[in-house]
């Protein structure tokens, strides 16, 4: 593996060790100035010198959750070992260039790397000098800005379907859908400080310690039990058209104050959560379109379903959770795979709730096949296809 | 004590750690951090405290966390009816000092505060954190971060020592970001084949190679069927030693005894039906 060289005003461990974080920062993790020197007196207490050791200490430290102990890998090669770089076919462009000059007789061993040598030549002398300059950020080499500029042609840009005063009207809609389904409280009285009943058993159990006297009063209270929203957004092909819609809805959701998680799905499926919750709106954007690589193509709804339940749903469903799909249930999956899929869902959250554009239209019935298997686990399906119907979908909520 | 210490050490015990689970315990006792540790169930997270309880040769302090868990359960409690015995015995002798109330003799301490008092510190393991109320983990935080518990009526208690702190965690509910940042991490996974083979062999060493190699490969490859609750390294352990106790040498020439004991891996009525007998006829030929 290929050392990463940092440029020459970066000196000493501590400043890539800051640089580092910077990385993971950029990344989604939640590390902080006093994690850097906490990452620092990790490598002092194993052998720093060992990649393993390194990698695992900061591994442990700097990991919060099972989703960024699973990515730091990726990350710690990406920053240390200019893994960013080589899926670029950069860094090594810089001798095989000149290993491509050498006779024909060896060229077979050479292979692959040899041809792309040819094609990548420039970019790479260019590439090479990069790091020394002295002005450019370390971490602004490690791939991710260079995988934007190259394959973006190829995505569709989020950003546009983002960025009009229209959209405004969706996403208030959102807030207040997710306002309804917040505020609820328990059925159960509880324990509370300052409650509105007297808990005469827990008064009484008390009183016995102190000879019969009721000395301590305790009080009862319904506890709040919020909802929570989990909306998983169709942006296959077939949803292009409602796509800026739904996702001004989404952001809508995800920036109310009701705890929601968002993700984005057609073969595949993305959490976006955060991407959404980014408050600079054209870093969110591009984000998202770095997520939402296929964007516009085929719809896959009972395996994104599946891989939902797998990775993110233990974490994200419990009995308070309303699940908001938007699709039109048009997928090249099998309809049986759908319905099971459902049923699992069913069981770990409280309501699903199915916004399908298509409902609106006049002559409307759900007879296709997937429409048909998911139908019996839904406890609402309903029209999404205007900026009205989602206007109208408050009150639905409300009754759930 | 180095990372690979902490390995060897823990395998003497019986217990086999992979090398990130080493490197945390190492970390959490040379920067005293608390660690939490996270992963499906029956992955053998509780174990690991108790392993390096009796690595350490200290004594394990339990806090099992569950809903409505308070303070009085967690941290301590004044014994009142002593105190009131106390009372009334001492009217008879003309009253008793105040202050004599509420000394050590009518402390009745819960874990939190037992584990902070103790001479050599002990690991003090806080089970299923995920259990507990949120107003719990802000508190815990506090406690975690100074080491000292503040007792109205007598004053601050510092720490003498400072326990090794193991929290674990499956994923009832979602932990709060301060209690994440404040601890270490290391998720917990199912082992893979080999490590699982050497987790059999160091618990039952009498067990035949070819039924170990047999249980262990039934068991990984049941986790990768559709199952609602895959069975754990805990459950391969019960499966093991009842076939052990039914005498069984080789699977596949008694499936009555597999079925028979299949109550130890499978624990749902669902996941019955997801392995008929059929599937574990394939399963056990595979491995065979």
């Amino acid at each position: 593996m290929q050392v990463t060289r940092f440029p020459s005003r970066a000196e000493g461990l501590a400043d890539r060790m800051a640089g580092f974080m910077a990385h993971l920062r950029m990344n989604g993790l939640p590390v902080g100035v006093a994690e850097t020197g906490d990452a620092l007196a990790a490598l002092a207490a194993v052998e720093a010198t060992d990649v393993d050791q390194a990698r695992e200490a900061l591994c442990v430290l700097l990991s919060g959750d099972a989703e960024s102990w699973r990515k730091f890998d990726d990350l710690f090669d990406a920053y240390w070992f200019n893994a960013g770089k080589q899926r670029q076919g950069t860094a090594k462009n810089v001798h095989v260039k000149v290993q491509a000059a050498r006779p024909l007789l060896w060229q077979t061993h050479f292979g692959e790397s040899a041809e792309d040598g040819v094609e990548g030549g420039t970019e790479s002398s260019e590439d090479a000098f990069a790091p020394d300059a002295g002005d450019g950020e370390a971490e602004g080499t490690d791939g991710r800005l260079i995988a934007t500029r190259t394959d973006n042609l190829s995505r569709r840009d989020l950003r546009e379907l983002m960025d009009e005063d229209s959209l405004r009207r969706a996403e208030a809609a959102a807030v207040r859908i997710a306002r309804v389904i917040r505020d609820r409280r328990s059925r159960r009285r509880k324990q509370a400080l300052r409650g509105q009943q007297l808990d005469m058993r827990r008064i009484q159990r008390a009183s016995l310690a102190r000879g019969g006297e009721p000395m301590e009063l305790h009080r009862r209270a319904r506890p709040p039990r919020p909802m929570q929203i989990v909306a998983l957004c169709d942006v296959s092909g077939s949803m292009t058209v409602y796509a800026r819609v739904f996702l001004a809805f989404l952001k809508g959701l995800v920036s109310s104050e009701t705890r929601t998680d968002a993700y984005l799905f057609h073969t595949r499926l993305m959490r976006v959560t955060d991407a959404m919750r980014d408050h600079d709106t054209l870093r969110a954007a591009s984000r998202l379109s770095l997520m939402a690589e296929g964007f516009g193509g085929g719809t896959d709804i009972s395996g994104s379903l599946e891989r939902f339940l797998n990775g993110y749903g233990a974490r994200a469903l419990n009995g308070r959770t309303v699940v908001i799909i938007l699709s039109d249930g048009y997928c090249t999956s099998d309809p049986e795979a759908l319905g099971a899929a459902l049923a699992k869902l069913k069981k770990k959250a409280r309501r699903i709730v199915w916004l399908n554009p298509l409902k609106g239209w006049r002559d409307y019935a759900p007879v296709a096949a997937s429409m048909q298997a998911a139908l019996p686990y839904l406890d609402a399906h309903l029209p999404a296809n205007t900026l009205e119907a989602l206007g109208a979908l408050e009150r639905e909520f409300a009754r759930l | 004590m180095s990372v690979n210490d902490v390995q060897s050490a823990l395998a003497e015990e019986g217990y086999v750690a992979d090398a990130r689970l080493a490197m945390a315990l190492h970390l959490a006792e040379t920067l005293g951090r608390p660690l939490l540790l996270e992963g499906p169930a029956g992955v053998g997270k509780t174990e690991v405290a108790k392993a390096m309880a009796a690595v350490h040769e200290t004594k394990l302090i339990r806090l099992q966390c569950y809903e409505g868990l308070d303070a009085s359960h967690a941290i301590y409690e004044w014994n009142y009816q002593r105190q009131l015995l106390a009372i009334r015995a001492s009217e008879a002798q003309g009253g008793l000092a105040e202050a004599a109330l509420f000394g050590e003799d009518y402390l009745l301490k819960r874990p939190l505060l037992e584990a902070i008092t103790q001479e050599q510190p002990p690991v003090l393991l806080i089970d299923e954190i995920d259990r507990a109320d949120e107003e719990f983990e802000a508190y815990l935080l506090e406690v975690l971060s100074d080491f000292q518990i503040t007792i109205p009526e007598v004053g601050t208690v510092e720490a003498v020592t400072r326990p090794m702190v193991i929290l674990t965690a499956n994923g009832t509910r979602e932990l709060s970001d301060a209690l994440r940042r404040r601890c270490l991490y290391a998720y917990v996974e199912y082992p893979d084949r080999e490590t699982e083979l050497a987790i059999l062999r160091t618990r039952m060493p009498e067990m035949e190679g070819l039924l170990a190699r047999q249980i262990v490969g039934v068991v990984q490859d049941l986790r990768r069927e559709e199952l609602e609750k895959a069975p754990g390294v805990a459950e391969m352990l019960d499966w093991a030693a009842a076939l052990a106790g039914l005498g069984v040498n080789d699977l596949a020439q008694s499936p009555e005894a597999v079925q028979a004991t299949l109550v130890c891996l499978l624990k749902t009525a669902a996941d019955y039906d997801a392995a008929p007998r059929e599937v574990m006829d394939r399963l056990i030929g595979k491995v065979a």
